[in-house]
């Protein structure tokens, strides 16, 4: 079985998204795990700066070339910054996703939710069970 | 109920295949990436099993007459060694299947279909058949390994068939590869050039497996492991129907414009009337081909808008790797039907623009 990549720093959701909670801004993104059960990455449909995320509730879209998976927020606040360059190379995503492949840049309105959400460890055995 | 499984599910769990439900065959959509497995088909050679599908013989006296009368194309005609593509019709002018006919010998003939057609198929062929069709399945005990791409032939070549580049398009002929029986065609599914060897189930995986260790000798010859995905995204570039989406029992040969594999001057085969007099009543629907002209993907059941209206529904989509573009297959009323027609495609509620284009979408065949 494939080894993913599971950067300490972050939470990871049920919904195989990560967050990497920096001071006051919250970057969020798809796991490695997901990426590669998803394929080749064609498009993304994200909210645009000023949205409010909800944590749990669909935010976005991502379609691989075989289906179509929504996104979910692993946590609530305001969009403050989207990444612009997947419009043109949603395939970063595929490449990088933890870093240039980064979806949203969100405040957060309630850092607590945090601790709602999986650390690596957790996920890890997360993923396991499902391969099982 | 169990899925299936092909004679090649060992190669399959081996290389890591990403297994999927497919026809109630566990088959594999993906080996390491769609858009790199559909590129190795355009520029090298893939290799697919596709043992899910069936094989349907006839044999004696009234085997041609038989096949004559169940499949749209023309059967007598047909010489030995040679392949036709046609549909099996219903009395309502409806596609029960698409699939191709092979000639084997004077009297024997036999069908490749669909593998979520077979029982269908054979449900209708014994019910239109004489008992001395000599009608027999063999999908179970039939494997199928399609070798697409510019490449193909040289690989044959390099596992003991160099006979088989000198096919011509839609012609085969029987070959030894590593001194397993095979029958080579030179037919596929891609829109490239290649073949299709048919081999008994037991030698099935080592053909496979064979051609896969050529792909690395041959030189410029890389071969790899291609799944449904790619073949998926291959026929829809190349405008190939699928039984399911373009095809189905109510939809007639001519809506789907496939005219040039009906024999209507010749008449005599089942559902030619209703076709004929659905042709005259005219047919309310085309099917089209359409390019997204803003991001986004067509899927499957999308509905297709003209001046903001629904009008028809989206039948295959998918990004175009070769293009690097949106592109899919739907049916519009036959008024709208007309090429270069700005379109929209509703997805998730929203209108992304689009137009008719001409098909097939890529020509990747050389020769």
């Amino acid at each position: 079985m494939a080894e993913f990549e599971l950067p300490e720093e972050c939470f990871y959701t049920r919904e195989d998204e990560w967050v990497r909670h920096d001071g006051s801004i919250a970057y969020l993104g798809v796991t490695d795990y997901a990426q590669d059960q998803l394929g080749d990455i064609v498009f993304v449909e994200l909210p645009e700066v000023g949205a409010t995320l909800s944590q749990g509730d669909p935010f976005g879209v991502i379609e691989s070339v075989k289906a179509v998976s929504d996104l979910y927020a692993p946590l609530s606040g305001e969009v403050i910054e989207v990444n612009e360059d997947l419009a043109d190379a949603p395939e970063t995503i595929n490449e990088s996703c933890y870093g240039d492949g980064w979806l949203l840049a969100v405040a957060p309105s309630d850092t607590g939710e945090l601790e709602t959400l999986m650390n690596a460890p957790d996920y890890a055995q997360y993923i396991k069970e499902r391969q099982d | 109920m169990a899925l299936r499984r092909t004679p090649c599910y060992e190669s399959h769990k081996q290389l890591d295949a990403r297994l999927v439900d497919f026809a109630g065959f566990e088959m594999p959509v993906q080996y390491t990436s769609i858009k790199r497995e559909h590129a190795a088909v355009r520029e090298h050679a893939g290799v697919f099993d596709v043992s899910h599908m069936g094989q349907i013989h006839f044999a004696g006296p009234k085997a041609v007459e038989t096949v004559e009368r169940l499949v749209t194309c023309p059967v007598a005609s047909l010489k030995q060694q040679g392949v036709r593509y046609g549909m099996l019709c219903n009395e309502r002018g409806g596609v029960v299947d698409d699939v191709t006919v092979y000639r084997i010998a004077d009297d024997v003939l036999f069908l490749c279909v669909n593998a979520a057609n077979i029982e269908k198929d054979l449900a209708w062929i014994r019910q239109h058949s004489p008992d001395d069709a000599g009608v027999q399945d063999r999908s179970a005990e039939t494997g199928l390994i399609a070798l697409q791409g510019p490449m193909s032939a040289a690989l044959l070549a390099s596992v003991g068939a160099p006979h088989a580049a000198k096919l011509g398009r839609f012609s085969f002929a029987t070959a030894l590869v590593h001194s397993m029986e095979t029958l080579i065609s030179r037919t596929g599914y891609t829109g490239s050039d290649g073949f299709e060897i048919y081999v008994g189930a037991g030698s099935c995986q080592r053909v496979f497996q064979a051609l896969l260790a050529a792909g690395e000798q041959v030189e410029g010859g890389r071969a790899i492991p291609c799944g449904l995905g790619a073949r998926d995204t291959l026929r829809l570039e190349a405008a190939l129907p699928l039984y399911g989406h373009e095809l189905d029992d109510e939809t007639s040969p001519l809506e789907a414009g496939l005219d040039r594999f009906v024999k209507r001057e010749q008449g005599g085969f089942l559902g030619a009337e209703a076709i004929e007099q659905r042709a005259a009543q005219g047919h309310v629907r085309r099917l089209v081909g359409f390019e997204l002209s803003e991001r986004g993907v067509a899927r499957d059941g999308h509905p297709i808008l003209v001046d903001g209206e629904p009008c028809g529904r989206v039948t295959s989509g998918a990004p175009s790797p070769t293009l690097d573009k949106s592109i899919g297959l739907g049916y519009l009323p036959t008024e709208h039907a007309e090429t270069g027609k700005p379109i929209a495609i509703e997805i998730r509620g929203k209108s992304v623009a689009a137009r008719i284009v001409e098909t097939p979408f890529v020509r990747a065949r050389k020769r």
